[in-house]
C-alpha cells in the first residue's frame, strides 16, 4: 500500500451529499477479477454522456461537460471535496480503487459511510471528516487554482490564506497509513493471541470448532 | 456498573487483544464469500503464499453475476462468466466449500447463510457485501467488509475493528393491516436518514420487533446499513431458536443444548446504558413507497411527493430537486398516481418464503397489468424455490403473469443480465433506489413484497391497507 505523509494538491469540489459506491463506480465495473484500472470509469454515470461497459477505451467517449472532474481547471485534483455520507450504500471496495486509481489521495466530507471509510485507510486514501460548518467554509472559498496542504502526521490541513484546520484519526489507522503497512502481516505477528482465543473459545463453543 | 447491550457481549465474547487507542482484533466464525469481492483477495493471497487461517469457516456461492433463466446453457456474459468461474477456482484451490450454480442449496448469500444455519445466533459474520447486516436478525453481529477485509478475514480469521456506539430502536404497538417489516425499517429509515445510524450498531427491539417471524426480522436488520449502520441486531427469544433448531449446520445433540443455553442470554440487560435511543410507533406505519434516489426518502403511500421548496437545508433541498428530476415526478404528486413499467420481487431483503407467499396472497386469482412490461419474482435460494413450487405458489405467479425465476440477486443491482432499461420504472423488493443501481437510467421504487405485487395488478401503486383488488 502507497504510504500517506504530507501532500499538497489541487482540490475538486463535489457538491453533493449521500454520494453513494454505486455512483462512485457503477455494477458492470464489478466484474472486473483484477485490483486497478477502475480510474477512467470512476464517476461513471456522471463523468460520461453515453453508458460506459467493462473495457471500454475511455478516451474517445463524449464527456459530460457540466460534471466537475471534466472541468479543465479540476484536472490533475488529488484532493475531493464533498458533502456529507459520501460512499454510502455497497461496501464495494471497488469504489476507493478508483479513486485512488484516478489519481486522488484525501477526500474532505462532513461525514462517511462507516465501510467506505474503512475501506479508504486499506487503499493508501485518506478519508477526512470535518464539521460541516468548516467544509462549506472550504466550499466557499474555493476558486480557480485552490491547493490545500494536508499533513497526516501533524492532523493538519492548510488553506493557501494559511488558515490551520485540525482533524482525528484513530492512531492505529495513522500509523498504519504513514508507514504503508501491510495489515495483513502486523495480523500475523499476533498468530500464538489467536490460537489461544480459538482454544479457549472452543471451550465455551465446541460446535465452532467441531471440523 | 451498568449492564451490558447485546452489541457489548458479542464485541466481548470475540476480542482477541485490544490495541492502546482502542482499536480490536476480533475473531471472525463464520466468513462469507461470493464472486464480486473475493477474487482479489484470494489473488492477494496467492502473491503472498498465504494459505485460509480455517478453511471450514468459510463458505462460498455466487449469487450476483447469476443467470435466473436457462441455467443449464451457463452464463452468456464472458465478463460474469469469468468471475464466477474464478470463484469455482479459488474455492477448490483453497479447500473452501461452495455452493455452486446447480446446487439446490445456491442463493443469495444473505438467504443461504441462516438457512442453512452457518450462520448462528452468538456468533461474529462477515462477507465482503454491505447487506451482511441481515444476520444480525439472529443476535449474531454481522457487517459487511471490503476486499482487503475479506483477504484479511481469509489469512487470519480476524480482523482489526474500532467499537461502534451503541444505539437503541424500540418499535412498540401493533401494526396495521398491510404493514410489513420492509415497511417499519423504511419508516426508520424515513426518520433517522441514511446516515443516522453511521458509527452505530443498531439494535431493533420493542413488541412490533419481537412479533415478527425470522424472516422479517432479516429484512429489518438487512436495512440497518441503509440507515448507515454497518451492523442491526436483535435478541435471542424463542422464535430465533426454533428456527435454528435442525438446520444442516446448526449445532446438533449435546452441543445443541449448550448452544441454546448460551443463546439464551443473548439479550440486553434490563439496565444497559445506550449512546442513543429512538422511539417508533408502530400504529403510525403506513405501506412505505420510496420517491427519491435514496432511501431516505420515502412516504406512506396514502400521502404526496414532498415539496423541496419547504425543505429549510439547503444540502437537503438540493438532494431532493436533483432526485425528482432523475426520477421524473412532481412534488405534491400522490404517490398512487406513479405508474409503473415493472415489478420486482426479490434481493436478500425480500426473497424468503413469507415474502413470496405474501405476494402470491395478493396476485392469486388476479393478472399483471397491461401497461406492467416485466414482473420477476426471483426466490432467494434453491431451496426457497423449491418450498414454494412445493406449496403453488409458482402456478399463481405464473397465471396472474409473472415471471418466476432462479435464485441470485437479479434486478437488486443489475449484474446479470435482469435489469431496467433507461427511463423505466419499477416497484421493487430490493433495498436501494440509488442513480442507475437497477439498470443505467432505471427508476426504483422501494416496497414491500405485497405492495409491489398490488402495483403490478393495478399498473400504479395502491395503498393494501384498503386495497380491495381489481
Amino acid at each position: 500500500m502507497k504510504a500517506f505523509t504530507k501532500v499538497t494538491a489541487l482540490v475538486a469540489p463535489l457538491d453533493r451529499a449521500n454520494v453513494d459506491t454505486d455512483a462512485i463506480i457503477p455494477k458492470q465495473f464489478l466484474k472486473s477479477i483484477r485490483r486497478a484500472g477502475f480510474g477512467p470509469y470512476l464517476f461513471d454515470e456522471w463523468r460520461y454522456l453515453d453508458h460506459g461497459e467493462p473495457d471500454m477505451d475511455c478516451s474517445d467517449r463524449p464527456l459530460n461537460p457540466d460534471f466537475v472532474l471534466n472541468k479543465p481547471e479540476y484536472q490533475g485534483a488529488e484532493i475531493l471535496l464533498t458533502r456529507e455520507n459520501f460512499g454510502c450504500g455497497s461496501s464495494r471496495e471497488h469504489a476507493p480503487w478508483a479513486l485512488e486509481d484516478y489519481g486522488f489521495r484525501a477526500i474532505i466530507a462532513p461525514s462517511f459511510a462507516d465501510i467506505f471509510y474503512n475501506n479508504c485507510f486499506k487503499n493508501g486514501l485518506l478519508p477526512i471528516a470535518l464539521p460541516a460548518d468548516v467544509v462549506d467554509s472550504l466550499f466557499k472559498e474555493l476558486t480557480e487554482g485552490y491547493q490545500l496542504t494536508i499533513d497526516l502526521a501533524l492532523q493538519k490541513i492548510t488553506t493557501p490564506s494559511g488558515r490551520e484546520i485540525g482533524f482525528d484519526v484513530d492512531e492505529n489507522r495513522k500509523y498504519r497509513l504513514l508507514n504503508g503497512l501491510d495489515d495483513i502481516g502486523l495480523t500475523l505477528q499476533h498468530a500464538d493471541e489467536i490460537k489461544a482465543y480459538e482454544a479457549a473459545r472452543a471451550k465455551r463453543a465446541p460446535w465452532l470448532f467441531a471440523d | 456498573m451498568s449492564g451490558k447491550t447485546l452489541y457489548d457481549k458479542l464485541w466481548e465474547d470475540h476480542v482477541v487483544y485490544t490495541e492502546d487507542d482502542g482499536s480490536s482484533l476480533i475473531y471472525i466464525d463464520r466468513h462469507l464469500v461470493h464472486e464480486v469481492t473475493s477474487p482479489q483477495a484470494f489473488e492477494g493471497l496467492r502473491l503472498a503464499g498465504r494459505k485460509p487461517w480455517r478453511q471450514s469457516r468459510n463458505l462460498a456461492v455466487a449469487d450476483h453475476n447469476v443467470p435466473t433463466t436457462d441455467r443449464d446453457q451457463g452464463i452468456a456474459d464472458p465478463v460474469s462468466r469469468l468471475q464466477v468461474d474464478t470463484l469455482d477456482q479459488n474455492c477448490a484451490e483453497f479447500g473452501i466449500t461452495e455452493f455452486d450454480m446447480g446446487d439446490v442449496r445456491q442463493g443469495i448469500v444473505h438467504v443461504v447463510g441462516p438457512e442453512q444455519g452457518a450462520t448462528l445466533p452468538g456468533m461474529t459474520v462477515v462477507c465482503g457485501d454491505s447487506h451482511t447486516s441481515t444476520h444480525g436478525a439472529s443476535g449474531a453481529l454481522a457487517f459487511g467488509i471490503g476486499t482487503s477485509e475479506v483477504e484479511h478475514v481469509l489469512a487470519t480469521q480476524c480482523l482489526m475493528q474500532k467499537k461502534a456506539k451503541n444505539m437503541l430502536i424500540n418499535v412498540n404497538g401493533q401494526t396495521g393491516p398491510g404493514v410489513t417489516a420492509k415497511d417499519i425499517v423504511l419508516a426508520i429509515i424515513g426518520k433517522i436518514g441514511t446516515a443516522g445510524g453511521t458509527g452505530y450498531t443498531i439494535e431493533f427491539a420493542g413488541s412490533a420487533i419481537r412479533s415478527l417471524s425470522m424472516e422479517g426480522r432479516m429484512t429489518v436488520c438487512n436495512m440497518a446499513i441503509e440507515a448507515g449502520a454497518r451492523a442491526g441486531l436483535i435478541a435471542v427469544d424463542e422464535v430465533t431458536i426454533d428456527y435454528y433448531r435442525d438446520r444442516p449446520y446448526s449445532p446438533k445433540g449435546e452441543d445443541w443444548f449448550m448452544a441454546e443455553r448460551l443463546w439464551q442470554r443473548l439479550h440486553s440487560d434490563a439496565d444497559a446504558v445506550f449512546d442513543k435511543v429512538i422511539e417508533v410507533d408502530a400504529t403510525a406505519i403506513k405501506p412505505q413507497v420510496t420517491w427519491g434516489t435514496s432511501p431516505e426518502l420515502v412516504v406512506a403511500v396514502d400521502q404526496h411527493i414532498p415539496d423541496p421548496a419547504l425543505e429549510t437545508d439547503p444540502v437537503k433541498q438540493k438532494s431532493m430537486l436533483r432526485a425528482l428530476d432523475y426520477m421524473d415526478l412532481k412534488a405534491g404528486q400522490a404517490i398512487t398516481d406513479i405508474w409503473l413499467d415493472k415489478v420486482f420481487i426479490g434481493s436478500c431483503t425480500n426473497s424468503r418464503i413469507e415474502d413470496l407467499r405474501a405476494a402470491a396472497a395478493i396476485a392469486k386469482g388476479r393478472k399483471v397489468a397491461a401497461n406492467i412490461k416485466q414482473a420477476l419474482v426471483v426466490p432467494g435460494s434453491g431451496l426457497i424455490k423449491s418450498q414454494a413450487e412445493a406449496e403453488g405458489l409458482d402456478k399463481i405467479f405464473i397465471e396472474a403473469g409473472f415471471e418466476w425465476r432462479d435464485p441470485g440477486c437479479s434486478m437488486c443491482l443489475a449484474m446479470n443480465a435482469d435489469r431496467l432499461e433507461p427511463g423505466e420504472r419499477c416497484a421493487s423488493t430490493s433495498n436501494r433506489n440509488f442513480e442507475g443501481r437497477q439498470g443505467y437510467g432505471g427508476r426504483t421504487h422501494l416496497v414491500s413484497p405485497a405492495m409491489a405485487a398490488a402495483a403490478a395488478v393495478a399498473g400504479h401503486f395502491v395503498d393494501i391497507s384498503t386495497w380491495e383488488g381489481q
